[in-house]
């Protein structure tokens, strides 16, 4: 077998899927760093009440290149990236099941992203009417640069449509002979069905972003009730995507926890079985309950009990997997390296955001709710100590099996507390500022909310400056880090990974391992 | 590509690297700035031909660098380099693709759906809304819509004088709309014929891939090419309803939620008809002159035929809710 490539070209024309996989987790990073440094504009300019720092328009540029970026650029590419590394290895493949077309996947992301953060320069300045881009806002009160948006989302969807059909025909394909769907790892599972949501609901973005193309240029009226159409539908639109969405990012956090929590409690994972299960129902439900972030747009009543009830149907098998995790640490012989710190803190951060998400399923106290810091509160309790610190986790987890060095633990270690105190202090406070009213999306704020608000900014900040620690910390390990062999990083880790030598060699199972 | 490793050929598929997919994203990326600054300009009203130029070279690079990556796979297969396991990724591929593809259909089809059975009625006053005596009063939905609710309250003017209503653009309905003529019409119903040579086009397909099966060359050629002129009259007579729907019944994209349904929807499909076409064209020429296909192995005419198909069912779907329903 070839080695790698030297120099540029072997990323450039990558088809080793650790090579791709790499190269997601890099690009996601760097948006990562974007992304939060758009964060820390937000929560600088929302120190003080009153208006410091910036206008309100480039304010709102932010909050939306911020969610935009996070999205997109950060969480999902990183989960991209994990798959692309571990789940070949996980089930006995030499590699994605259509390498070439996994590296067109990657390579469209940087420019992408290229076109949407560019748009920050462009007259008019950049989208300014948030993450979901709600008509008439992204329409006909839209900025230029909406234009550039919607081409550059368009290329994003076309990334994960080929990269979810890739890890689709990996799964079902390139499995070893013996690896049968039941015996898969769970996060190979969870991305399994991560993959048929992207691919279900990408082309549903698709549609709705071409709706508003034609709405500004071509005159159609989907978003206009002028020509007979209907502002609400595109929100139908984009939350029939969104809410799939949101799963597409916090199943493979799933995945990744179901790994890590059986390895450091060394006992298998309890209900493997009810843990794919549930992923299953929580990927249906997730297609039938979207009006849920509608409910204060004017639906009729018998919309608005619907989509309550079958929001709150989620928990069921969502708390089963929280009693799994639990349950597989009851009686374990636990010990709480950094993997693990972060996946415990994932449980239980997790699930607070899960409660928060059941009272924001109920209708009428949403009509509270809606649209204030709770929801903020709500979705980054899933989206940060949800997904990103389950990515972390991953990282601390398979870094020694990727660069065949040890991290440096103490500051592993460091950098969760960090995290976990910075991120709590930025959004723990927020819980309370939307119920007491505090609109979000807005630079300003009443004088009441000061006190809390200036806690969120430092937690924000504390939390900005962990990220930088993990940055250090893995740049460390992969030039300096402690060299280990080991086939098992982790003494009682299971999975086909960790019978293969670290460093992993450039090519692995060029021909099937025999699966017990 | 299958090194030899101690003799013994690894089972598995593992390509070399590859600069296919670097120059698609690139040519990707010409398309989307490209049309996204053109239409830009086009708004602006200061267009000039060359603003689409970035667009034209990037659909240019693509259809180049596509082509090269095709013909570079039907290459390795020739050569006998494709496992049968690759093989079978190959398909799965296809088969997600067109599901994806279903979805692109289904949120127009969603959105038909929505606007007929929701939308519509709500601006005629049903249900708790004010929407009708507050802002469009005189509206009365009916579908398909002659008259939008600008129409209803007498013009654009009429909503920029009102205010609070946003005025993005002039939405009035056409002078006649594209159903069911009735049965006494049908012979002069262009979507029935459209229909009868889409479903008849799909039928001949299964010929040609029955004929493929049986190593019956002179029959493949035949049938697919029967296959393809349905198609491309499907596309003239496509042509030819635009053409109507413009001249004569002054049905526009911008009139109202009408004529953006219908030419939505009965674009993309038109655009997916010709893209299925040309797909099956190069096959057709594949097996005419370079005698491509045999018996077991002939995966790019089988994609191309569930596309096809693929495209069918969709028309069927799309006579019953545009045209008739
Ligand atoms: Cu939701």
């Amino acid at each position: 077998m070839a080695g790698p490539d030297k120099g540029f070209s072997r990323w450039l024309l990558a088809t080793n899927h650790k090579d791709i996989g790499a190269l997601y987790l890099w690009f996601s990073f760097a948006m990562f760093l974007i992304g939060g440094s758009f964060a820390m504009i937000i929560r600088a300019e929302l120190f003080q009440p009153g208006l410091q720092l910036v206008e309100p328009n480039f304010f709102n540029q932010m909050t939306t290149m911020h969610g935009l970026v996070m999205v997109f650029g950060a969480i999902m590419p990183a989960f991209v990236g994990l798959a692309n590394y571990m789940i070949p290895i996980m089930i006995g493949a030499p590699d994605m099941a259509l390498p070439r077309m996994n590296n067109l996947s990657f390579w469209i992301l940087p420019f992408a992203f290229a076109i949407l953060v560019s748009s920050l320069f462009m007259e008019g300045g950049a989208p300014n009417f948030g993450w979901t881009f709600y008509a008439p806002l992204s329409t006909t009160y839209a900025p230029p640069s909406v234009t550039f948006f919607i081409f550059g989302v368009h290329l994003m969807g076309i990334s994960s449509i080929m990269g979810a059909i890739n890890i689709v025909a990996t799964i079902f394909n390139l499995r070893a002979p013996g690896m049968t769907l039941m015996k898969m790892p769970l996060f190979v599972w969870t991305w399994l069905i991560t993959a048929f949501l992207l691919i279900a609901v990408m082309p549903v973005l698709a549609g709705a972003v071409t709706m508003m193309l034609m709405d500004i240029h071509f005159g159609t009226s989907f978003f206009s009730a002028a020509g007979g159409g209907d502002p609400v539908l595109f929100q139908h639109i984009f939350w029939f995507f969104g809410h799939p969405e949101v799963y597409i990012i916090i199943l493979p956090a799933f995945g990744v926890v179901s790994e890590i929590i059986p390895t450091f409690s060394r006992k298998p994972l309890f209900g493997y079985a009810s843990m794919v299960y549930a992923t299953a129902a929580i990927a249906f439900l997730s297609f039938i309950v979207w009006a849920h972030h509608m409910f204060t747009v004017g639906m009729p009543l018998v919309g608005e009990l619907y989509f309550m009830w079958a929001t709150m149907l989620i928990a069921v098998p969502t708390a089963a997997k929280v009693f799994n995790w639990i349950t597989t640490m009851f009686k374990g012989s636990l010990t709480f390296e950094t993997p693990m710190l972060f996946s415990i803190a994932f449980v239980f951060l997790f699930t607070l955001g899960g409660l928060t998400g059941l009272m924001l399923a109920i209708a009428p106290a949403d009509m509270q709710y809606h649209d204030s810091y709770f929801v903020v509160a709500h979705f980054h309790y899933t989206m940060v100590a949800g997904a990103i610190f389950s990515i972390s986790a991953s990282v601390y987890y398979w870094l020694p099996k990727w660069c065949g060095r040890m991290y440096n633990e103490t500051m592993g270690k460091v950098h969760f507390w960090i995290a976990f105190l910075g991120f709590n202090l930025t959004f723990f406070p927020q819980h309370f500022l939307g119920l007491a009213g505090m609109p979000r999306r807005i630079p300003d704020y009443s004088i009441q909310f000061a006190d809390f608000n200036m806690i969120s900014s430092i937690g924000a900040f504390i939390y900005g400056l962990a990220q930088l620690i993990f940055l250090f910390n893995i740049i460390r390990t992969i030039y300096f880090g402690e060299k280990t062999t080991k086939e098992q990083t982790w003494e009682s880790a299971r999975g086909l990974e960790w019978t293969l030598p670290s460093p992993l060699p450039f090519h692995t199972f060029e021909r099937p391992p025999s699966i017990k | 590509m299958a090194h030899k490793e101690d003799g013994a050929t690894p089972r598995y598929y593992v390509p070399a690297r590859s600069s296919m997919a670097i120059f698609s994203a690139t040519a990707l990326a010409m398309i989307a700035l490209g049309a996204a600054s053109g239409m830009n300009s086009m708004r602006a009203a200061n267009a000039s031909g060359g603003d689409w130029l970035l667009l034209y070279a990037g659909l240019i690079a693509l259809a180049i660098t596509l082509a090269c990556w095709f013909s570079l796979t039907i290459r390795e297969n020739l050569k006998g380099m494709n496992s049968e396991q690759l093989k079978v990724s190959y398909r799965i591929g296809m088969q997600w693709f067109i599901f994806s593809e279903v979805m692109f259909f289904a949120a127009f089809f969603g959105v038909l759906f929505y606007v007929r059975t929701l939308a519509g009625p709500w601006l005629s006053g049903d249900g708790a809304g004010v929407m009708n005596t507050l802002l469009w009063p005189g509206f009365d939905y009916a579908w398909p819509l002659m008259d939008t609710p600008q129409d209803a309250i007498g013009g654009v003017k009429e909503q920029a004088k009102a205010g609070f209503l946003a005025n993005n653009g002039e939405h009035t309905g056409p002078a006649r709309n594209m159903s069911f003529p009735g049965w006494e019409n049908l012979l002069h119903w262009l979507p029935f014929w459209n229909t009868t040579l889409l479903v008849l086009s799909s039928i001949w397909l299964e010929f040609a891939h029955h004929s493929l099966k049986k190593g019956n060359r002179k029959g493949f050629n035949f049938w697919l090419a029967l296959t393809l002129i349905f198609g491309f009259v499907f596309v003239y007579l496509q042509y030819l309803e635009y053409h109507e729907a413009y001249v004569d019944y002054g049905l526009y994209l911008n009139s109202g939620i009408y004529g953006a349904t219908f030419f939505m929807l009965t674009g993309f499909h038109g655009f997916h008809v010709i893209m299925g076409a040309g797909i099956l064209t190069v096959q057709f020429f594949r097996s005419i002159m370079k005698k491509h296909f045999t018996k077991e192995d002939h995966f790019g005419f089988e994609a191309a035929s569930w596309y096809w198909h693929f495209v069918d069912v969709v028309w069927i779907f799309l006579v019953a809710v545009v045209y008739v329903y």
